[in-house]
């Protein structure tokens, strides 16, 4: 009988030592452990499983196919839907999307298919077996993407297939986004971002680099003088948000961007052989909850870090980061000092922290996410020492895309306001997705949002030409 | 995909100091006064902030000036006319305030003298009577002197040592015109952050709106990261998004220069270990022309 032998494990490298290199902690399936879970799989008539997904990848479809041993076929069906399984598989939060939905796991445990959806797409990529395909019959028309994250790169795939001609402007000099500068090589290899990359591009999408748009292009000189029929903003929320405590700005104390981008985007991990820096803390605190945060910490340690420490100010079950993550975090020895919040940053001499004061919470009324509301206790403060802190509490819209950019209406946090049926700005033929829109969120939904983007698209476009 | 960067003019012109001119027509045809751009040399380089000087819409060039103070200008110094550059993106920063002030005082040290060129020629351009007073340790150290005289009406020389212009700094020169009666109506500084602080409580008294091309250590330049953060008024800026000119009155300075040590460690194992493995002889000069920031 299908599905009761219970789930298969993924091997991965044991902590103590993984904690200590950059290397992938998930080792990725066998073949022999992906068949086995692909037989678990029940084929179901009303695939529960897609519901969860936001881009209803045809999940029992490309479980069939691994079961026929057509790994390549099954990649291919799930890129119908989801051009980046190889990502997908690896970093979305499947526990709470996918998996979650899986009627096997009412009574037993789901079927694993973030684990098959990366078998697939590593066995279709390290076999050679990715498909470029026939270009499309030219349409004449021109869109300017702004953005290489997550729906960028699926707003572009989109549309260069249907004949498109497509241009990415990336403000930073290697493409991706938050996959090549934010997420750690650990859990996720650059290698596997630039093959997605280099696929696009020889489909024909160009990449334009070392491209801010509000600098050196404006949307409106993009669409005016350049010839753009439309444009896509996905440019992430990439702007840092602080604590505003008194000491934040004391050297060794990071937000998780400027961490993060020195280790992955400028590999200060492998200093001096690369020119830029990071400073290596013996005893590090994180303050925040997130994925950003469980990377941070993460990294911390494979930078040295003797003693690492994740501070929040709610309780564990209100950890926003991934259960995965939190747990391979909790298991490669990171302590967690929970409802915790810090007041001031103490510096020593030289201008670097020292310590960090903190105080304690406890939970009050829900407040309106839903959650409870975490409330000082008076008279509670103490002190950590650190030399090394790295501030993780989430981020805001930038504001470069925008010194130049009227018409496209904005709510009130900053990000951009747009029809969710066409991801349409309030700007005729500017559209946008992805965390721009939602403010932080998931690579799969920025995805979908490319998706629904890019075919909105075309569709003007189209109509443009008959009517 | 990057554009090619290419060198079209790269030139010593003073010991230390190097003259780059690159195509990168997209940046020349953008530009505005004090903007700069962000340069890695090569795809393990790290990613560093320089001032344009000058840019040509019609040909399609930048110039900007690049003083070797440690591994990454030195990477820079040692590409070759012909070479391309890894990555340039810019033009970065908010354009300076340039109106018609009437009477304008602007002040450039180390690579600010190839810099503060923007500011004077777009200051002139919009009606202002220029004066510029520019720095060096010794008179063999200044470079870009006739460029800077066609854009100024006056033009003062300070040398550390006496052996050119006045003996002493920006700010003794500036002290002297205002003592003879000299009105100036907006100030700009360009220049290691001693200097910008020294020029900046010697225009506080005579209040002078005094702009500083702040030079914070930058990563992305484009606000994504928070490391180039100094506190200006109490506020924190962002000195890649919000500057680089911001309020020399208003700059908490002992914050800056201690941000500015962070990675001092890091900078002498990055030179030292490129020095080892470097065959072009730099490893036995020493970095003491140019003063650099301290
Ligand atoms: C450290 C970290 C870990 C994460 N972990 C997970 C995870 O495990 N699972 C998950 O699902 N999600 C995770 N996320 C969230 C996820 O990465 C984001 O939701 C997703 O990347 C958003 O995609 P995007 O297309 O909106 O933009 P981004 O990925 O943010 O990319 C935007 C791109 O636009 C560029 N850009 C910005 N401004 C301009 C401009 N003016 N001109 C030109 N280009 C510009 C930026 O340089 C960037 O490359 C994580 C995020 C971070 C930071
Ligand atoms: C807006 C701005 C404009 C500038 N314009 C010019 C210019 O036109 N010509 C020029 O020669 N220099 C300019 N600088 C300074 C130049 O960026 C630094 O000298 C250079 O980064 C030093 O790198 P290095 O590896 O050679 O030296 P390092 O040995 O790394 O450092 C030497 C000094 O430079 C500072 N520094 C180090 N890294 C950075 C960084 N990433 N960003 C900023 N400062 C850093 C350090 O505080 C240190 O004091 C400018 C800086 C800024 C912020
Ligand atoms: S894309 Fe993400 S949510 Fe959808 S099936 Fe794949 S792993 Fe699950
Ligand atoms: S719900 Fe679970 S068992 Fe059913 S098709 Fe989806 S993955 Fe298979
Ligand atoms: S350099 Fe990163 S925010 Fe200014």
């Amino acid at each position: 009988m299908p599905g009761f032998e219970g789930r298969v494990k993924m091997p991965e490298q044991p902590p103590e030592i993984r904690a200590r290199n950059f290397q992938e902690v998930p080792f990725g399936l066998t073949e022999e452990l992906a068949l086995k879970e692909a037989e678990r799989c029940l084929n179901c008539k009303n695939p529960l499983c897609m519901t969860g997904c936001p881009v209803a990848v045809k999940i029992p479809e490309f479980i069939q196919l691994i079961k026929q041993e057509k790994y390549a076929a099954a990649a291919r069906k799930i890129k119908e839907t989801n051009a980046l399984p190889a990502v997908c598989g690896r970093v979305c939060p499947q526990e709470s999307q996918c998996e979650s939905k899986c009627v096997l796991g009412i009574k037993h445990q789901p079927v694993a298919i973030g684990y098959l959806e990366r078998f697939c797409a590593d066995y279709e990529r390290d076999m050679g077996l990715t498909e470029v395909p026939e270009p499309a019959q030219p349409t004449g028309k021109k869109i300017a993407v702004i953005g290489s994250g997550p729906s960028g790169l699926t707003v572009a795939g989109d549309l260069i297939k249907l004949g498109h001609e497509v241009v990415i402007y990336e403000a930073l000099h290697k493409a991706g986004g938050v996959l090549t500068y934010g997420i750690p090589e650990f859990r996720l290899p650059k290698k596997i971002v630039e093959a997605e990359v280099e696929n696009l591009l020889k489909q024909g999408v160009r990449l334009d680099l070392d491209s801010v748009v509000g600098r050196v292009r404006t949307v409106d000189e993009l669409m005016k003088e350049d010839g753009f029929d439309a444009v896509f903003i996905g440019v992430g929320a990439g702007l840092p948000t602080f604590l505003n405590i008194p000491g934040e700005n004391l050297n060794n104390v990071y937000s998780a961007n400027e961490y993060l981008t020195r280790a992955n985007l400028m590999k200060a991990y492998r200093f001096p052989e690369y020119a830029t820096p990071v400073e290596r803390g013996k005893n590090v605190v994180v303050i925040g909850g997130g994925n950003v945060a469980m990377d941070s910490v993460r990294t911390a340690l494979r930078l040295g870090a003797v003693e690492a420490t994740i501070v929040y100010r709610r309780a564990k079950e209100q950890l926003p980061a991934r259960a995965e993550e939190v747990h391979h975090t909790e298991q490669e020895g990171v302590k967690f000092t929970l409802l915790t919040n810090p007041i001031r940053f103490i510096g020593d001499e030289t201008g670097c922290v020292k310590a960090m004061e903190c105080q304690r919470m406890e939970l009050g009324e829900p407040d309106s996410s839903g959650r409870r509301k975490p409330i000082p206790i008076e008279g509670s403060e103490f002190v950590i020492e650190c030399d090394l802190a790295i501030v993780s509490i989430g981020t805001g819209p930038n504001p470069v895309i925008f010194s130049d950019l009227a018409g496209v209406d904005r709510n009130k946090w900053g990000y951009i306001d747009v029809n969710e049926e066409t991801m349409e700005t309030s700007k005729a033929f500017v559209y946008a997705g992805g965390d721009i829109v939602t403010g932080s969120a998931t690579v799969i939904q920025a995805m979908g949002a490319g998706r629904i983007a890019a075919r909105a698209i075309h569709q003007k476009l189209e109509d443009n030409k008959t009517g | 995909m990057s554009r090619d960067y290419k060198i079209i003019e790269k030139e010593e012109i003073v010991p230390n100091v190097h003259k780059f001119v690159i195509r990168e027509p997209r940046i020349a045809k953008k530009a505005r006064a004090g903007q700069f751009i962000l340069v890695m040399a090569h795809e393990k380089g790290e990613r560093i902030p320089l001032t344009l000087s000058d840019w040509d819409p019609v040909e399609g060039t930048i110039t900007f000036y690049v003083l070797e103070l440690g591994i990454s200008t030195m990477d820079l110094i040692t590409l070759d006319k012909g070479d391309s550059l890894y990555s340039i993106a810019g033009p970065l920063g908010q354009p300076a305030k340039v109106e018609k002030f009437g009477n304008v005082i602007l002040g450039g040290g180390c690579f600010g003298i190839g810099g503060i060129y923007s500011i004077a020629k777009a200051m002139k351009a919009a009606g202002n009577h220029v004066t510029v007073i520019m720095e060096a340790r010794s008179y063999y150290l200044l470079y870009n002197i006739e460029n800077l005289r066609s854009v100024s009406d006056e033009l003062y020389i300070t040398t550390s040592d006496g052996s050119g212009g006045i003996k002493g700094h920006v700010q003794k020169k500036l002290d002297e015109l205002v003592i003879a009666g000299r009105k100036f109506d907006r100030a700009y500084f360009m220049g290691c952050t001693f200097m910008l602080m020294q020029c900046s409580k010697a225009t506080l008294p005579h209040s002078i709106p005094t702009g500083v091309a702040l030079n914070a250590i930058m990563l992305d330049g484009t606000g994504m990261c928070g490391c180039c953060r100094v506190t200006v008024g109490g506020q924190t800026k962002f000195v890649c998004v919000d500057g680089p000119e911001l309020d020399g009155h208003l700059v908490d300075w002992d914050e800056l220069f201690i941000r500015k040590q962070i990675y001092r460690e890091e900078e002498a194992v990055s030179y030292q270990s490129h020095a080892c493995r470097s065959t072009t002889g730099y490893e036995h000069e020493m970095k003491n022309n140019s003063g650099g920031d301290s």
